[in-house]
């Protein structure tokens, strides 16, 4: 069954158009993480899915049933935000008994219900502090508690975690997706931060400019980014996208990058008949950072692809060494092993992954192959 | 450690606050040191000097003996009738103007801003302006002459400020709790009177002592609107130096004035802290 539908749904301020014909079907069970750069439309759509703010145009349906002319009270949500929302002035128990107060659930039921969630998420200890005696990710916990307590058909999580620092947001991320695992919950969850939208999904909604980009699995919007906007939103460092020629030798596709220069590159193509008819025309060649690694890496049995290319920058990370370079004259990213040290200002040799290789339209910006 | 020692260059700056300070408290000790002068000692001496004994006995004549508009029960009565205006209104404007202010502030609607901007306008009309709408809404009323009608008034009127202070108060809460609490299913009630009127304490203490200030030593409305019995002391104040004109009795008027001045003098020191804390009070995380 369909958690939540969202069907041609449009919004607009005066002369604005944030949200732009947007459709999603989001199964139930299912973590469905909306990111994109701010301004991109993500927070907007979660509030018209919470019933706080209203769509100019489209359906909403929520467990099968329209939505759109009902209260936020009546749509069986609960909603985590950016900045907790707790009411200051309450306890920890009564932030989490406010909602069953006011649906009027009968005093034992509350407290059973109470009991349940503080186990679930260790704050049994914390019920009766006021939320300023709170650290931030004892606050961030009880407002996870306040939205468990409900058990709706649907959790809305604005930006949880970007109030947290990096410590705490890597062990909240994990948190959550052990309890998304834990309890099964349909879960729609709201960031910027790409790198909580891999871990976390179990699929992932790319949007910009009020459209969604890709709404496809983690591993699929990584692998097949369905346009340069999500190829270079998707991945730290993004992958590197280079002008490039496709071009057909001895009944193969060769993608040439840098054509014409002493030092162009020409790589064959295995499994890429689908870009067949850019022969002879432009191409954006995408690959990612991971698959550019020092010379003497093996991606696979076949002879390894190798290339010398001159080293402009070295950035040891300690788990890796990222190193910028350049193929056929074009600045790109790649990540080698962390004991090798290239010498910037000279060549060094790579090995590329040519299997995982993105080409792109550069008219449409989509994905060819 | 700060340094305390005495500095001689500073010696002009205390010369000039201590300058400022008597020209401000002049007034104030003038009136101080006559209600404790007796009446001939007045007539006798001038209007400035030191009492030759203290004679408490003009504030007893001014609080309960002295005769004011033909009753002699001194300003007491008076002094209950503008307690019974100040604190109803007080309590009132100060509720309605947390309503409203929050209403504008946390609420969107159509028009919120137009709403906020035509009751705030209120601050800016003088009021010898208003007298004659308030003289035909308090006839039609049936409220001329009473201290409801005063109550009325000072209710009305002070919405324009107690609502320009809860909203400019307001609009620092995050909006988030807001919205939490609808999803929570509260409503516009029961979202003010639990989250955001606990919130509220600065900002009422502010607008309590404003209020009460402003209502107890209004002057123009209590002797425009009301008559003997019914004015307020501050009415009553102007009545009693017109009732001893042809013996003027300046040490009893002098005490009648310091006990008038009591309670808003006392709310200030009580609340003073608070009012100056609330005043620069933002956040309210």
């Amino acid at each position: 069954m369909a958690a939540l539908s969202i069907r041609a749904l449009s919004k607009r301020y005066a002369n604005l158009e944030v949200l732009k014909d947007i459709a999603l079907d989001i199964e139930s069970g299912e973590f469905t993480v909306l990111v994109g750069p701010s301004g991109c439309g993500k927070s907007t759509l979660l509030n018209i899915v919470a019933g706080l703010d209203r769509p100019s145009a489209g359906t909403i349906e929520i467990g099968g049933r329209v939505v759109n002319d009902v209260p936020p009270k009546d749509r069986d949500i609960a909603m985590v935000f950016q900045s907790y929302a707790l009411y200051p002035s309450m306890t920890v128990r009564q932030n989490i008994t406010f909602g069953m107060e006011c649906r009027h659930v009968p005093r034992a039921e509350q407290d059973a219900a109470v009991a349940n969630v503080a186990k679930l998420l260790q704050i049994e200890t914390l019920l009766g502090r006021k939320p300023s005696q709170l650290s931030g990710g004892q606050r961030q916990r009880v407002a996870m508690g306040r939205a468990l307590v409900r058990d709706p058909l649907l959790f809305l999580f604005d930006e949880p975690l970007s109030n947290l620092d990096a410590k705490l947001r890597v062990e909240m991320r994990m948190e959550i997706k052990r309890l998304h695992q834990r309890i099964g919950a349909t879960i729609v969850y709201v960031t910027h931060d790409q790198i909580e939208a891999m871990t976390m999904a179990t699929r992932i909604a790319v949007m910009h400019q009020g459209c969604v980009q890709q709404f496809a699995d983690p591993d699929t919007v990584y692998r097949y980014p369905a346009n340069l906007f999500v190829a270079r939103f998707m991945g730290s460092p993004p992958m590197n996208t280079l002008p490039a020629r496709l071009e057909s030798e001895n009944d193969g596709l060769v993608v040439v990058i840098g054509a014409g220069r002493p030092d162009e590159i020409r790589l064959r193509l295995r499994g890429y008949d689908g870009a067949a008819s850019f022969v002879g025309r432009d191409v954006v060649f995408g690959i990612r950072p991971e698959c550019i690694a020092e010379g003497s890496r093996a991606f696979s049995n076949d002879a390894p692809v190798l290339v010398d290319a001159p080293v402009d920058m070295v950035e040891p990370t300690g788990a890796e060494t990222m190193v910028s370079l350049r193929l056929g004259g074009e600045p790109a990213m790649a990540r080698i092993s962390p004991d090798i040290r290239p010498v910037p200002g000279a060549s060094a040799s790579f090995a590329l992954d040519t299997r995982r290789i993105c080409l792109f339209d550069p008219k449409t910006e989509r994905l060819i192959v | 450690m700060r340094d305390r020692s005495f500095a001689p260059s500073r010696i002009w700056i205390y010369l000039v606050v201590a300058l400022i300070a008597a020209a401000w408290l002049a007034p104030l000790a003038v009136v101080v040191l006559n209600s404790l002068r007796t009446n001939e000692e007045i007539a006798q001496g001038s209007m400035i000097g030191w009492p030759q004994h203290l004679a408490w006995s003009n504030y007893a004549a001014a609080w309960s003996g002295f005769c004011v508009a033909e009753t002699c029960a001194g300003i007491r009565p008076y002094m209950l009738n503008s307690a019974l205006v100040t604190i109803p209104a007080t309590i009132f404007s100060t509720l309605l103007g947390a309503i409203a202010g929050y209403a504008v502030s946390l609420w969107r609607f159509r028009g919120d801003n137009w709403i906020y901007g035509i009751v705030t306008l209120g601050l800016f009309l003088p009021q010898q302006m208003r007298l004659l709408p308030w003289t035909i809404v308090l006839r039609d009323l049936g409220l001329i002459n009473t201290l409801a009608g005063l109550v009325l008034i000072h209710t009305i009127q002070g919405l324009s400020f107690t609502t320009l202070f809860c909203r400019n108060y307001y609009v620092a809460i995050p909006h988030e709790l807001i919205r939490a609490a609808r999803i929570d299913g509260a409503g516009f009630f029961r979202i003010f009177w639990r989250i955001i009127l606990p919130l509220s304490g600065p900002i009422l203490i502010v607008t309590v002592i404003w209020q009460f200030t402003h209502i107890w030593n209004e002057f123009l409305y209590g002797v425009t609107f009301t008559t003997g019995q019914q004015q307020p002391v501050t009415a009553a104040l102007i009545a009693l130096s017109a009732a001893v004109a042809d013996i003027p009795q300046h040490g009893v008027q002098s005490a009648a004035v310091i006990i008038a001045a009591l309670p808003t003098l006392l709310i200030y020191l009580l609340g003073g802290k608070y009012f100056v804390r609330g005043l620069t009070a933002g956040a309210v995380k």
